[in-house]
């Protein structure tokens, strides 16, 4: 089992393996191996295809959690020109599973907020696994407001599990901290634009993702409550995820046919980490295209239209 | 008329229409001390154990019932009803799952507004049904929710929103979540007109009510002895691997805690809430609203 591969990838994984093995002996011996590692390239290509072609709802929840899935500042580094990121609640702590600051991103000055997860275990602890605490939306508060004063707009990553579930957040008023964030969202007098690049995990994603855009990489997800959590509370046993990821429609696809999500940006074969490069490319054409777009409005306009926006969510009869 | 519609009972609701689910009878016991109570007293008592105070469930609409004046009470949305947008199935189908909720509470969803008056002053009120579905907020909750905030907008009176519910509602996925964002955009929009606000949380109030319209009131009330929080304790134990201490995320240690203001036992909440209203809507640095100067 390669660490770096999920299971259904396993195949994959066995002929890259074989590849790098091939291309080792290759310098050794000086054997011209080019003919038989291009066959396994292109079988290994094929294979791909294969198992992306039909991916079940539970494997691209997988996906979105890939271990080698860029993260936020892996993103931050690639889009923006300059960032200077900016630290603290000024309450109680900085939170390291929210990120933020004042970037520049061709040539626009914008505000930045993201959630950020660990890659080693040291920075996964770090990160507290991308679950942020109350200080980290009472920092995203204070950003947004910057976002505001200065009227810069406003550009979050999701990225999340959800909000941290303990003793000190509870204390601390996780729920106030989300809450506050929405209600300062859905008034923002600036354009604001969101993207979940990996996991939108339910009320922790969405307390940084009211915007007048929402994006989604083809590979993440988006939902309420986690595949798992969902299963344990209706399936009585978190085994059941794989149904529970389905039921949900939690994936991009389904999400846009709903109309909760504006824009899918298609990632390569194999997903986003394989060819990082080219989805921060597509990503930042997307985020570029809508600040166009948005910076066309007035404050006025932009309030009017996100509130539209947020009214018309849900569906009845009567 | 579909066979469902015929075997569902004709609710068209008028003003004061009280139902009473609770079983038969009339004796019944609190839910704490176990002492045997007679129901008439009880429910003169609005459902609050004489003996020990205990602040036991009440309906959505007999809370409403309690709290407005028996005059002058109008449902809003009445006829919202549930859709299934995902076609939503786990170990039973979300479509039988509401239609066996609805039966069971004589309720459409699990949200009742209403526009009444509090001591003879305008509100808008609101009340969670926590029998239907665990008060679960999905896209009815929401809508009505936003209904009942631009009533209050139109109306200029303030919103008073009891909440009991254990957060969004898994069946109708990212949809609920949405409401989340729904709720809170209408409670900001009460905010910069200057429209009281109260939230009263009630027991219990969890997940993603509670990170939203729950958590936004002007003043944040809560009745004595209710759970109260983000996370449930389940979750939390999880994570955390440890038991957590007696009285964690109940009211008073809320109140310690700083994220409420107030805890109001049921008795006394409409003459204090009505004292606040007055209070806040007393404030002569307000500005003339719709040509009656505060003044005059």
């Amino acid at each position: 089992m390669n660490p770096n591969y999920l299971d259904f990838e396993q195949p994959i994984a066995e002929l890259q393996a074989k590849i790098d093995e091939l291309r080792n002996v290759g310098s050794d011996n000086a054997i011209n191996l080019d003919e038989e590692i291009q066959r396994l390239q292109s079988k290994m290509r094929q294979k791909i295809k294969a198992i992306f072609k039909d991916l079940t709802p539970w494997q691209i929840s997988q996906l979105s959690r890939h271990p080698l899935r860029p993260y936020t500042l892996d993103y931050v580094e690639k889009l923006f020109d300059d960032f200077h990121e900016l630290h603290g609640d000024r309450a109680f702590a900085d939170d390291h599973a929210i990120v933020g600051g004042l970037a520049r991103f061709r040539g626009r000055a914008l505000v930045f907020i993201g959630q950020q997860k660990g890659r080693d275990t040291k920075a996964k602890i770090f990160r507290n696994f991308g679950m942020p605490r109350p200080e980290g939306y009472r920092k995203a508060h204070r950003l947004m407001n910057i976002a505001a004063r200065f009227k810069l707009p406003l550009v979050t990553f999701i990225d999340t599990p959800g909000a941290y579930p303990g003793v000190g957040a509870e204390e601390r008023g996780q729920s106030e901290a989300i809450a506050r964030n929405l209600q300062l969202m859905s008034r923002l007098p600036v354009p604001i634009v969101c993207s979940v690049i990996g996991e939108g995990g339910s009320g922790g994603a969405l307390a940084i993702g009211v915007g007048d855009r929402v994006n989604i990489l083809e590979y993440s997800t988006y939902s309420v409550i986690s595949p798992e959590g969902c299963a344990s509370i209706l399936w009585k046993d978190a085994a059941n995820a794989e149904e529970a990821a389905t039921a949900l429609g939690i994936t991009s696809d389904r999400l846009k046919k709903l109309g909760l999500v504006d824009e899918v940006i298609p990632e390569p074969l194999g997903g986003a980490h394989k060819e990082p490069d080219e989805v921060a490319g597509r990503l930042a054409d997307c985020i570029e295209r809508q600040l166009d777009e948005l910076s066309a409005s007035s404050a006025d306009e932009l309030i009017e239209n996100r509130f539209k926006r947020l009214m018309s969510f849900g569906q009845f009869q009567g | 008329m579909s066979w469902l519609q015929k075997l569902m009972p004709s609710r068209i609701r008028t003003e004061g229409g009280s139902k009473r689910t609770v079983p038969e009878g009339l004796w019944t016991k609190c839910d704490s001390c176990t002492s045997v109570l007679y129901r008439p007293e009880l429910e003169r008592n609005l459902s609050v154990c004489p003996k020990c105070g205990t602040h036991m469930a009440v309906t959505a609409r007999d809370r409403l019932e309690q709290f407005l004046d028996p005059e002058g009470k109008q449902e809003i949305a009445a006829g919202l009803e549930p859709a299934d947008p995902l076609k939503f199935r786990d170990s039973k189908r979300y479509r039988d799952r509401v239609v066996t909720a609805q039966r069971a509470t004589g309720e459409k969803d699990a949200l009742v507004a209403m526009t009444g008056a509090l001591n003879g002053r305008k509100v808008v009120a609101c009340a969670f049904e926590f029998r239907f579905m665990g008060g679960s907020m999905g896209s009815v909750v929401g809508e009505k929710f936003a209904r009942a905030g631009q009533e209050s907008l139109r109306l200029r009176a303030p919103l008073i929103c009891f909440s009991a519910t254990g957060g969004a509602r898994m069946q109708e996925g990212l949809l609920s979540l949405m409401q989340m964002a729904k709720t809170s955009a209408v409670l900001a929009r009460l905010a910069e007109e200057g429209i009281p606000y109260m939230s009263v949380l009630t027991h219990p109030t969890t997940g993603g009510v509670s990170a939203s319209l729950g958590m936004l009131g002007d003043v944040n009330i809560a009745e004595p002895g209710a759970l109260i929080g983000f996370a449930g304790p389940r979750v939390i134990e999880q994570t955390v691997r440890e038991k957590l201490p007696e009285g964690f995320q109940r009211s008073e240690f809320l109140l310690e805690k700083g994220a409420i203001d107030m805890i109001v036992d049921r008795r006394e909440m409409r003459d204090e809430i009505s004292s606040l209203l007055d209070i806040l809507t007393a404030g002569v640095h307000s500005k003339p609203v719709s040509g009656e100067l505060v003044d005059s």
